[in-house]
């Protein structure tokens, strides 16, 4: 049956409420309002106002609550609306949830799953378009996966539950309408995944670039591999795909400096140098505050004009 | 300030070692004179220059070997001022991690390797190109019996010879056409000619069948010149190469340079001097690297056809077989004994159709009836 995303998101979330008592989610509006993009709607009426809690407009206090939650036994969900707000956040999450079983010496794990959504694409201007993952993915202790696909949208949270460390989730509303249909109910939280071969060049990108960089990858014949976990990477599909096409192109929708593309090059760099024809390309954001203007916006990002292009660079 | 640079002795030649300058800074030199013997690993050959300057270095000292394109000597113009500082080195060639991997797999010098990647860079698809065109190399097959080295050179000639016409058999294909000629009025014409002149300017019938080969070519462009990189470049000129078999085995067929333009004279004083020279060993550059089209005779042998393989990347070959007295059907109908010579064509039906070679050996058929006019 072919589902959005939006919807994907909403069937996982129900999944995992069935499977597990101790899951409960928590989070601004996704109780009476259903959740800012209607991914939790209808789950307070049939959950009960005991697992689907509404919260004050405090980032830092209901993640760390959601934390604490964790620490006791819970599986908790945590929403945060967009990775804008996750900044308020930064320290539950990177000095608390990503640290404590190092602290502890092991004793206590965190199994908290965080949800947030993030990227641009939408016109909400400079302080609402933050595509902000590789900070996440820079902390030792978390775990960070993309959702960009059917697949992911509605399994990878049954994966981060299952999971006692730090899962953060990052859920794309760019992405909210495309569709398609389950065809793998239950998914990893470990690995990359090749979603079109090809042999000219590999195209490593995750998130909302995914459905840009596959109708490139068209003009291309490129081998389309979405990473899907961005913290800890798994490069043996890039780095195989790397070895047969012998060039590499990654799309990043974060800015260029310090991305998570400049992570993906440097390991190709580190692991498959002598399998390279030609230097590594990257398509990432311009290094600008987001622009409000439609135009300006769509320029300011990852086209597929743009890939086929780099992708070009990379030949004569 | 200009460079002279190792040129392309042969259609695939990759490098070339110095043995000889015949020049030293300070000298001047004038086109087309022979400034430096090099050899090719088969032979020794005298390399000319194609400016006018005076010799300012020697880059390449003898003994070396060089890359095709390499820079041997550095010329000055006349008028130029003199040049005291040093040219940079030339920069290490542009070639991806992978292209480097793979050269050391194959054994390819990759800086001999034309790059297609970006900024020119050599790409793995470079080197496998370049390794495969190793692999078939093309026809090395000059001999010089003055080089050291002589021993090995009969088997490296075997290997030469062996590669260029497994490579014409690989990807040539031929077809085939012969046509008996008369030569009847050649051979009258020549015995008459040969009567008045004292023994050292008498001609060959060889030279004959040459000067009418280049003669019915101009009708014929299909024929003559090269097949590369997918397509014929036709060649105005008509450089035959002539195979000249050598004493201690296999053979090699340098250029006589515009044939249809040159007298039987002067084709017979080429022809000799080439022969000469080639088994001297002291061929020039030019006549090795250009040859449009060979005829090769095998009248000496006493065989009646030549079925020639095509030396690429040349499109075409004739064959001469031997000039023997053959029944001849006469205009009344009779039969007489007469001098024939059976014309072989090989030819590469990528560029012409047999067609084609059928109205080139009558054409040449023609040209031999009339051998006053050659």
């Amino acid at each position: 049956m072919t589902i959005t995303y939006r919807e994907a998101l909403r069937q996982g979330l129900y999944n995992a409420f069935d499977s597990d008592e101790r899951v409960f989610l928590m989070g601004e509006d996704v109780g009476r309002y259903g959740g800012t993009y209607a991914a939790s709607k209808g789950m307070l009426e049939k959950y009960g106002p005991e697992r689907v809690r509404d919260t004050p407009l405090s980032e830092l206090a209901f993640v760390g609550a959601g934390i604490g939650a964790a620490l006791g036994g819970m599986r908790p969900i945590v929403e945060v609306m967009t990775v804008n707000f996750s900044m308020l956040a930064l320290d539950q999450i990177v000095n608390t949830a990503a640290m404590l079983r190092h602290m502890s010496g092991g004793q206590f794990s965190v199994p908290v799953v965080i949800r947030t959504s993030t990227g641009a694409g939408r016109q909400l201007a400079a302080q609402h378009s933050n595509t902000l993952e590789a900070w996440f993915a820079h902390v030792p202790g978390l775990k960070v996966v993309a959702a960009a696909t059917i697949d992911d949208a509605h399994g990878m949270i049954r994966a981060a539950l299952a999971d006692s460390n730090p899962v953060i989730i990052f859920e794309y509303p760019a992405l909210f309408e495309v569709k398609g249909e389950i065809s793998r109910p239950v998914v990893d939280i470990t690995s990359a995944r090749v979603l079109r071969e090809g042999h000219r060049v590999t195209l490593v990108t995750y998130g909302a670039c995914l459905y840009k960089t596959l109708q490139a990858a068209e003009e291309v014949d490129g081998e389309v591999i979405d990473l899907r976990v961005l913290r800890p990477l798994d490069m043996e599909p890039v780095l195989a795909s790397v070895r047969k096409t012998r060039r590499a192109v990654v799309i990043d929708e974060g800015w260029r400096s310090g991305s998570l593309a400049a992570e993906v090059m440097a390991r190709i760099m580190e692991q498959a140098f002598y399998d390279l024809d030609a230097p590594l390309a990257r398509v990432c954001r311009e290094e600008v505050p987001m622009p409000y203007p439609k135009h300006l916006e769509e320029a300011a990002l990852p086209q597929p004009a743009k890939i086929v292009a780099a992708v070009k660079g990379l030949f004569a | 300030m200009s460079e002279f640079t190792l040129p392309s002795l042969g259609a695939d030649m990759d490098e070339g070692k110095l043995l000889e300058w015949k020049v030293k800074p300070g000298d001047r030199v004038q086109r087309g004179q022979v400034i430096a013997v090099v050899d090719t690993s088969k032979a020794a050959v005298e390399v000319e220059i194609w400016q006018d300057g005076v010799v300012s270095e020697l880059v390449t000292q003898p003994g070396e070997t060089i890359p095709v394109g390499a820079v041997m000597a550095r010329l000055e113009g006349t008028g130029e001022p003199a040049r005291t500082d040093k040219p940079p080195t030339p920069p290490r060639t542009a070639a991806s991690p992978a292209a480097r991997r793979r050269a050391r797999e194959l054994a390819v010098d990759i800086g001999k390797v034309t790059g297609t990647g970006p900024h020119g860079a050599v790409t793995t698809e470079d080197v496998e190109s370049a390794a495969a065109r190793v692999a078939s190399p093309p026809e090395k097959q000059l001999v010089a019996e003055t080089v050291p080295a002589a021993v090995d050179r009969a088997r490296e000639m075997r290997t030469a010879i062996a590669a260029a016409m497994s490579r014409s058999k690989r990807e040539i294909p031929h077809y085939y056409l012969s046509q008996p000629i008369s030569m009847q009025r050649a051979s009258e014409w020549l015995t008459t000619e040969n009567a008045r002149r004292p023994i050292t300017e008498r001609l060959l019938m060889a030279v004959l069948q040459l000067k009418a080969v280049a003669s019915a070519l101009g009708d014929f462009p299909d024929l003559n010149g090269f097949y590369r990189d997918g397509a014929h470049q036709a060649s105005k000129a008509v450089h035959a190469g002539v195979a000249i078999s050598l004493r201690q085995g296999g053979l090699v067929a340098p250029a006589i340079h515009d044939v249809g333009e040159r007298t039987l004279d002067e084709l017979m004083q080429a022809l000799s001097d080439l022969v000469r020279r080639a088994r001297a060993g002291s061929l020039r550059a030019s006549e090795m690297s250009d040859p449009t089209i060979t005829v090769s005779n095998l009248g000496e042998g006493g065989v009646e056809t030549v079925f020639p393989v095509i030396y690429p990347p040349q499109v075409a070959i004739v064959g001469f077989g031997t000039l023997l007295p053959r029944p001849w059907m006469q205009s009344d109908g009779g039969l007489r004994a007469e001098p024939t010579v059976v014309a072989s064509l090989g030819a590469d039906h990528r560029v012409s159709d047999g067609h084609r070679g059928a109205l080139f050996l009558a054409e040449l058929s023609r040209r031999l009836q009339q051998p006053e006019t050659l």
